[in-house]
């Protein structure tokens, strides 16, 4: 059995493949400590190798990890195989946005990533629906159906919620901010990936990819059709656990 | 004879602070110097002159200001070093590159400003640093927004004089430049009482061109596969050489070189033949600024050339030799230096010429383009420099960055997958 673990900021994902199949994979909350959920997420398979990505990857590389590789390669691989004509990886996780542009043969050719803060990424989202009261789960599917939206301003995540709160002291309505947050965040995405040739096929990954929000505003603002796996938030422990089976052997 | 806490203590510098600052120094060094492999022996040098950048030399330019000579603190590459040593005076490049000293800028400067502007104002104003205490004069130069509104404020606290920079290599851009270098020469006599003749500028010309021939040569040196020395440690010799007396610096600069060049005959490098190599372009590099060789060289590549202040910038053409009068050596100065491509330049093609002839001589696999938050030129003009790397087929990375920690993790994912898309 070949392992990949993705070491995210929010959760951490474990897939493992056995003769080119994903035998299994778990998803994780991080916690403030990743690193024994990881232990315990690794010795109930017991991998022959283990791949290790995401940002946690080089610690993990001292205990456990036969090899870590980024997160841009991983989400790369993952992709590619779910989808074998991808040419673009948006992945929006928890604290990083990145667009991956790929080669006919799948190799990276650019990236670019959202600056240091985390305008732009999961972690906004989850402030955002938080703060509107609504479960990050539902947030996407209510803010469809919302009649307008309000336009959020600030791109900073602590002054979007002072801007929401405001927006809720003046009694607009919950749905039309929820979808203003969401246009907030697709704006963003969607100038970072116009940094990049955006050719098809274009696939969201990262946990944001779950949010059918985001995915739509992102179809519009791309003009394109982009392709969700049915679990985005594990495509970069998939990659690394392909890593692990195929260049390690 | 006088402890260095003495010297320091006479120079009103804050005490426990600086010793604060000096071993949170001598911790990184160890850990991102003195921990690599292969190093040329001739790095003890270098070593040695950093860690006594703040005791030593400070006490060598302290006894040079007794005999009469004067300090000039500089801040760009622009001031012409030729015309303060002609007038008996030493150059002494100060610009900041510490975290360490910006909270103490953000008292009195705004925050979304340069860190290199930031850190040397900072210290100063908290007396944190000997560079700033000792200096009879501080020359600064009108380039970017941030420099030239910043020295204005300097001045309250300190002797300043600013050197206007032409905004374009015009015609009217190098009489004003001429003019500019000919006030300067004056300032200088003015400050140091001395007349210069034509054969102490020769003199100082020659030295200060032996200077730039020595880091010409490590450079080119660098220019192997695998490359003789790292880049950490190369970086480390351009940085000195805003410090050091620069005949010392010059012989022990060839004196490192000789080694290297025994390194390269052999075909021994620092890193294995073929390693990712990564050309770092953009922004200065100030003491003690390591942050992104350090990442990049951490990441299975090695950094083969800077194309920054602290790197081709600084050493890059030779002022004419042998002129007969001080009006022609003058002419010349001013004529080496506005070759000098700074993004402050509208148009600055030259600059992109430059790039795209170092990404052919040291083979460069990557560039990565460096700016330092707020750093609006270099950072538009990444916009150009990028069409035409692309053109050549060689991957770029762009990096926009600050002297803190705190993101040397993005910075890690990036540059690492950067790597990973070259290999």
């Amino acid at each position: 059995m070949f392992g990949g673990i993705d070491i995210g900021s929010r959760t951490v994902k474990v897939v493992v493949m056995e003769n080119g199949e994903v035998r299994d994979f778990q998803v994780r909350n991080s916690g403030h400590d990743p690193y024994t959920q990881a232990f315990e997420l690794i010795k109930a398979y017991k991998p022959k190798r283990l791949v290790a990505t995401g940002y946690g990857r080089h610690a993990l590389e001292l205990a456990l990890a036969h090899r870590v590789i980024t997160e841009i390669k991983a989400h790369a691989i993952g992709a590619r195989r779910l989808y074998p004509n991808c040419r673009t990886v948006i992945d929006v996780g928890g604290q990083d946005s990145k667009v991956i542009s790929l080669s006919e043969h799948g190799k990276v050719i650019d990236f670019k990533m959202n600056d240091r803060c985390a305008a732009g990424t999961g972690r906004f989202l989850e402030i955002m629906a938080k703060t509107l009261g609504f479960s990050i789960e539902e947030f996407g599917k209510e803010a469809l159906s919302a009649q307008e939206s309000v336009k959020i301003n600030s791109m900073c995540t602590v002054f979007a919620e002072s801007e929401v709160i405001s927006l809720i002291s003046r009694r607009m309505p919950l749905l039309s901010i929820a979808l203003g947050v969401h246009e907030a965040i697709a704006d963003r995405i969607s100038s970072l990936a116009c940094r990049v040739d955006v050719l098809s096929d274009v696939v969201f990954t990262g946990g944001v990819a779950k949010n059918p929000c985001v995915h739509k505003l992102l179809e519009d603002r791309l003009r394109q059709r982009i392709l969700v796996p049915q679990y985005p938030e594990i495509v970069g422990a998939l990659g690394a656990a392909i890593e692990a089976e195929t260049i390690l052997t | 004879m006088k402890s260095y806490h003495e010297m320091w203590a006479e120079l009103g510098l804050d005490l426990k602070r600086h010793d604060e600052f000096l071993e949170g120094l001598g911790y990184v060094y160890h850990e991102i110097y003195l921990s690599q492999r292969f190093r040329p022996n001739g790095m003890e040098y270098f070593d040695f002159t950093t860690s006594e950048v703040h005791g030593l030399r400070i006490k060598e330019l302290l006894e040079l200001k007794e005999k009469g000579c004067k300090i000039v603190g500089t801040f760009c590459v622009y001031v012409p070093e030729e015309i303060v040593m002609a007038a008996r005076g030493v150059w002494v490049g100060v610009c900041g590159g510490s975290q360490f000293s910006i909270p103490d800028a953000e008292t009195t400067l705004p925050r979304n400003l340069c860190p290199l502007v930031k850190s040397a104002f900072g210290f100063m104003k908290a007396k944190t640093s000997p560079y700033y205490r000792v200096p009879d004069l501080f020359v600064g130069e009108a380039t970017c927004d941030g420099k030239k509104k910043v020295w204005e404020i300097f001045g309250n606290y300190v002797p300043f004089y600013t050197m206007e920079i032409p905004n374009a290599k015009s015609y009217m851009g190098k009489r004003l430049w001429l003019e500019e270098v000919m006030r300067f020469k004056e300032k200088m006599e003015r400050e140091s009482g001395v007349s210069i003749t034509p054969e102490e500028l020769e003199e100082k010309i020659q030295i200060a061109n032996r200077k730039r021939r020595a880091l010409a040569r490590l450079f080119d040196l660098r220019k192997a596969d695998p490359p003789p020395i790292s880049g950490k440690d190369a970086l480390l010799v351009s940085q000195i050489a805003y410090y050091d007396d620069p005949e010392r610096f010059a012989t022990k600069v060839n004196d490192l070189c000789d080694e290297l060049e025994g390194r390269v005959q052999k075909g021994m490098g620092v890193v294995e033949k073929g390693t990712p190599r990564i050309m770092i372009s953009g922004c200065p590099f100030a003491l003690p600024f390591w942050k992104v060789h350090h990442i990049v060289e951490s990441s299975k590549a090695v950094v083969v050339c800077e194309e920054s202040c602290v790197g081709t910038r600084y050493f890059t053409n030779l002022v004419d030799e042998g002129l007969p009068t001080l009006e022609d050596k003058l002419e010349a100065i001013a004529e080496r230096y506005l070759k000098i491509n700074c993004s402050c330049f509208t148009p600055n093609e030259e600059r992109i010429e430059e790039i795209a002839r170092y990404v052919k001589d040291f083979k460069i696999d990557g560039v990565i383009l460096f700016t330092l938050q707020f750093c609006l030129t270099y950072s538009i003009e990444c916009i150009k420099v990028q069409e035409a790397l692309k053109k050549l087929g060689v991957p770029v990375l762009e990096i926009e960055t600050d002297y803190g920690e705190q993101d040397v993790g993005q910075l890690q994912t990036r540059i690492e997958a950067f790597i990973e898309q070259i290999l």
